[in-house]
């Protein structure tokens, strides 16, 4: 049997221990219409050989960026990772131990977590940042949880930028949907790909809790903080920026330079392979003085016995363990294993390596736009600044896909899914990984 | 164990000192042993109305969240500013420095059920007991097993 | 099993450098020559960053030492018996790690069309159906993150159920034996948490709950068996009675690794349930994650779950998002792909068979260990238990030694503890669950440990209660860290290691 070590021997051995004759008695007090339909219907189990053999086959089904030309982002993102990170994140010290809650014989995963934690405020130019949460689109649902945690009662508006990704959006929704008090409202974008700032000002009032945005914004395009900070603080709202894409932050000003109460986003770009969209990590950051009302866990550092420096999870008294129905999330599981892997991803790149890459992924992506406005005659949507995706309109975003599938190519996401006013427009992404032959390829393949 | 004769008690661990139509609360010496080293103390804002029996804020220790409850009515008129940053006096002198609020009472009846230094000094007393009988009756039930 | 070193600093080295600490200006391990790639003005430079303060600048060997030596400090499974209640850690497959990295399955984009990613869809479109058979309900979604975050999708789908049945009702009944995740999501949902306390079984009376039934509550959690190890023998009779005024029962699988092949959700009356595939079905637990929690649920709940939905016309895989009853998106894309595909291949690898041997292995071994310890740690119940047992340290307190100092002193016997003090209504609990990937020499070598343990708190409590003394660090000082948090590197003059 597959991992299961035990011999009839063992097994005998073991029940006469106990005091039993089978294995059936340890089952006496299960009621028995409950015992008699229990089977499980399934084939048997299959070799090692067998199970590789099967799992091939269906990899083989599925276009992936070392076969085909992606130039898809949205959320997700293929970057270059170093062979050093997969070799530390699949040491088993790291992959097979649970959460530290017994933290001297988990040192390592807290100093590696406290490392990240650290990270990422340098990253996003904030104060404080938890070790992670699920993904980016829960971690914008729970910055907005937490500016009603911090905001008063009489604020329970949230506004946020339609230009924000969807599905970000649509977790957001969910989660205010079961909670009586909460007043969900959409900011359109304007001409510039970047949210209406008027509109934002004349929406804003003393009943605003927050105004969430991208940064960069589902469109690619940077965002004009600045304003929207004045306009937010002006009225007492807080301001939650999302980042998706977390390289650009390795070139823009940091959401906390622009005074962002709470920055999150998604930390996938950051080491971990795309696998579909998951797992990757959400990030989570804030200023200081709102740190008892963040989820998740927190690592801080503290001596043990005889001074030595050491490090546990902290603040334990706002999780669900301890605080049940009061809790500030019902988080217990996060990502950890990927937020290591980002731990390790921007070690090695540090700080000149990660500017460095994220100007490579600008340059590219801003000369394939021009050489597709140029040789390919497409129309570039927005006006607005962006990092290393930008939206084209086609003359049938249908006829460049089905054209580019057959030279396995992927020329972005057709944005009127989520847009409807963006009919044959797409979402491209341009990154280090895209090779200058197949940028060529591409607008050869829509030049037509 | 130490129970100040000049304060008043509640069943929830509660003191109070009474100084004319001002109360002083905090959380007795008991309280702050069963709670441990004390990290954090939540507290309300100067003018916040306490309710009897309504709970106040929060003490927190490493592993444990445990409410305080107002023993009286009242409005708050000042909060101890040494405890958000050393939380520890609570433990190190509860009955002193270690005090949280000090509101002013809007019933002089809520008094009534409170009980003095002794009265509280027997409920602790039993509170202590009630644990030693429970370890008692576990260990006589395992004498039983064992027999068997 | 070696002595624990009587010189309690030798197996201690100095606690190594953060990334910060080390490393020199302009050094890095990242190369990309390509010169010419640079940006002009296409970004305005008023939106541009100054550089990283404070990020690492470190080689690559540095870096690899750096983290190698880190994971050095761990205690995992593949070093140590590792018996943590409701946790299930049991051993993580090599083939699922190899299949994970497959370029077919690591290197897809969720936005790619639905045709050119057949291969991903299938993986999920059967993992459902797998998952349904082996808990006996009927429709199922794969996309909440973890089990908190399956459980927050199950009660959303009750309260979208009950809100077009007339009202979502105010409360949900959560047992005292629960773990906190319950109620933490019922607030999260909007509901208010009635507590019921089991009985001296250790189990929930149906007259218990018909006590606080009314056409207010919204459903029943309850995990099954419970967070005693124990099965809810009521079962069923307590669904009936929460049914009988309209209200739906949910059950936390947390537990499903001692009933595969023994009893499924799905009859005992139970209309939502979430599976932990990091624990039962072998998905690595990280330090913390990833992990995947998919919620199953009993058809007349089906029109509520998240979109999108995996669907298969012909041969073909689909996905469908005009759904409108449903409670919408709870995460981005399709969900933690890489560890469904992983729980996919430990599925097909077992078959029924070897998921009912699983079970079989997990209560054999667990009760193993309850005969062994039970005439010299307390028990908490005294009968035979499912995947786990528990004990407490009221034999021990005698002498003033503690659950947690018992834990501590496991460390020094190279063994990770159970989990202790949860559930919180037996006071000091131990929560021993070995698991079926365990051999009984393994088991043999802990309860050796445990024993002499139970015999130092008799002869040298004190060696107990100084516990540990050969991990890389003694008790750490959990009070200071909550007290005044420091929970990131700051840049200061003069700081030592």
């Amino acid at each position: 049997m597959r991992y299961t070590p035990h011999t009839s021997t063992d097994k005998e051995r073991m029940l006469r221990a106990i005091g039993l004759d089978s294995i059936e008695e340890l089952y006496q007090h299960i009621p028995k219409t409950l015992r008699e339909h229990a089977t499980i219907d399934l084939p048997q189990g299959l070799t090692e050989l067998a199970v590789r053999k099967r799992l091939t086959g269906l990899a083989a089904k599925n276009a992936n960026a070392a076969d085909w030309s992606l130039f898809l982002g949205g959320g997700i993102y293929h970057h270059f990772i170093p062979s050093a990170v997969d070799a530390i994140i699949s040491r088993s010290e790291f992959s097979t131990s649970y959460t530290p809650y017994q933290p001297e014989v988990s040192q390592g995963t807290l100093q590696a977590l406290f490392e990240y934690q650290t990270l990422i405020c340098q990253l996003t130019g904030m104060e404080v940042s938890n070790a992670g949460v699920y993904d980016g689109a829960s971690a914008a649902a729970e910055a907005v949880l937490m500016s009603r945690r911090i905001q008063p009662a009489s604020r329970r508006r949230v506004l946020v930028s339609r230009a924000l990704h969807p599905h970000y959006r649509a977790v957001i929704s969910t989660y205010l949907r079961n909670l009586d008090d909460m007043q969900l409202e959409e900011i359109p974008f304007d001409a510039t790909g970047a949210t209406d700032i008027e509109q934002l000002s004349r929406r804003l009032n003393d009943q605003s809790m927050c105004m969430v945005v991208g940064y960069p914004n589902f469109f690619g395009v940077i965002e004009d903080l600045g304003s929207m900070k004045s306009a937010c603080a002006g009225s007492g709202a807080q301001l939650i920026t999302v980042t998706p894409e977390p390289l650009a932050l390795g070139l823009l000003k940091p959401p906390g330079a622009w005074g962002a109460d709470i920055a999150v986003g998604e930390g996938q770009s950051l080491g971990v392979p795309m696998t579909l969209g998951g797992p990757g990590f959400g990030f989570f950051a804030c200023q200081k003085k709102f740190v008892r009302s963040i989820p998740g866990r927190l690592v801080g550092e503290t001596v043990d016995t005889e001074d030595r420096r050491g490090f546990v999870l902290t603040l334990a008294t706002r999780e669900q363990h301890i605080r049940r129905e009061k809790a500030t999330s019902n988080i217990c599981t996060s990502q950890t294993l990927c937020t290591l892997a980002a731990t390790v991803f921007m070690s090695l790149l540090g700080k000149t390596g990660l500017r460095r890459l994220a100007e490579v992924n600008a340059a590219r992506a801003h000369e394939a736009r021009e050489r597709l406005v140029t040789e390919a005659k497409l129309e570039a949507v927005f006006s607005g600044p962006f990092f290393n995706e930008f939206v084209m309109r086609t003359k049938s975003a249908d006829d460049v896909i089905q054209r580019c599938a057959a030279n396995k190519i992927a020329p972005g996401v057709h944005l009127m899914q989520w847009y409807p006013e963006l009919k044959d427009c797409l979402l491209l992404c341009v990154t280090e990984m895209n090779e200058r032959e197949e940028i060529e390829r591409l607008v050869r393949t829509i030049a037509g | 164990m130490e129970f100040p004769e000049g304060l008043k008690y509640s069943k929830e661990h509660e003191w109070v000192l009474v100084e004319g139509t001002t109360a002083t609360i905090g959380i007795t010496e008991f309280a702050q042993e069963e709670l441990g080293d004390i990290v954090y103390v939540e507290l309300p804002e100067i003018g916040e109305k306490v309710v009897k029996d309504d709970p106040f804020g929060a003490v927190e220790s490493v592993k444990a969240v445990s409410d305080v409850y107002a023993p009286v009515s009242g409005a708050v008129l000042e909060v101890n500013d040494v405890l958000p940053e050393n939380p520890e006096t609570i433990n190190d002198d509860p009955y002193g420095d270690g005090w949280m609020i000090r509101v002013e009472m809007t019933d002089e009846d809520d008094l009534k059920d409170l009980m003095t230094a002794e009265e509280y000094a027997e409920y602790v007393a039993q509170q202590k007991e009630e644990d030693d009988e429970d370890e008692e009756e576990d260990e006589a039930e395992e004498d039983e097993d064992e027999e068997k | 099993m070696s002595e624990p070193s009587p010189d309690k600093h030798s197996s201690r080295t100095a606690p190594p450098r953060l990334l910060f600490e080390s490393g020199s200006s302009g050094r890095s391990a990242f190369y990309w020559p390509a010169e010419g790639e640079k940006i002009k003005d296409q970004i305005p430079a008023a939106l541009l960053r100054d550089d990283i303060s404070g990020f690492p600048e470190l080689g690559e060997l540095e870096v690899l030492r750096h983290f190698t030596r880190l994971s050095q400090r761990n205690f995992a499974i593949e070093s140590q018996f590792y018996p943590l209640g409701s946790c299930t850690m049991k051993y993580n497959p090599k083939i699922n790690e190899a299949v994970a990295r497959f370029p077919g399955f690591a290197l897809t984009h969720p936005l790619a069309s639905v045709e050119v990613l057949q291969g991903a869809l299938e993986v999920l479109y059967e993992l459902q159906r797998m998952l349904l058979e082996i808990s006996g309900m009927e429709d199922i979604s794969l996309q909440p993150s973890a089990g908190a975050q399956g459980e927050l999708t199950g009660l959303m789908l009750i309260r979208a159920y009950l809100t077009e049945q007339g009202g979502p009702r105010q409360k949900i009944i959560v047992p005292d034996t629960a773990h906190g995740t319950n109620p933490a999501s019922s607030t999260l949902c909007g509901y208010d948490v009635v507590q019921i306390s089991s009985n001296n079984q250790g189990v929930i009376d149906a007259a218990a709950v018909a006590k606080v039934m009314d056409e207010n509550v919204a459903a029943l959690m309850v995990t099954n068996p419970n967070t005693l190890g124990l099965f809810e023998t009521n079962i069923v009779a307590i669904a009936d009675v929460v049914h009988g005024k309209g209200g739906l029962v949910y059950l936390d699988g947390a537990n499903l690794n001692a009933l595969m092949g023994v009893a499924k959700p799905g009859h005992m009356g139970v209309d939502v349930l979430h599976m932990n595939l990091h624990k039962t079905f072998s998905t690595p637990h990280g330090g913390g994650g990833p992990g995947a929690g998919p919620v199953a649920v009993k058809s007349q709940l089906r029109d509520y779950l998240p979109i999108p939905r995996i669907v298969k016309r012909g041969d073909v895989f689909e996905l469908r998002e005009d759904l409108p009853k449903s409670v919408g998106r709870v995460r981005s894309f399709f969900g933690n792909f890489g560890v469904l595909l992983r729980a996919y291949t430990y599925i097909v690898s077992l078959g029924g068979d070897g998921l009912e041997e699983a079970s079989r292995m997990a209560l054999l071994n667990a009760n193993y260990i309850r005969k062994k310890l039970e005439k010299s740690y307390q028990i908490a119940f005294n009968e035979p238990c499912m995947h786990e047992c528990i004990f407490t340290d009221r034999i021990q307190h005698k002498n003033g030694v503690s659950t947690l100092d018992i834990a501590k002193r496991l460390l020094d016997y190279g063994f990770h503890p159970p989990t202790i003090y949860f559930p919180l209504v037996v006071s000091g609990a131990l929560m021993i669950e070995p698991t079926e990937t365990e051999t009984p020499e393994t088991l043999d070598a802990f309860v050796d440990a445990m024993l002499s343990i139970a015999q130092e708190a008799k002869e040298n409590p004190d060696i107990v209660k100084t516990a540990p003394h050969s991990t890389p660090v003694s008790r750490l000082d959990e009070a200071r860290a909550a007290r005044k948090p420091l929970l990131r590197w700051e840049p200061t003059d003069g700081k030592n290691d």
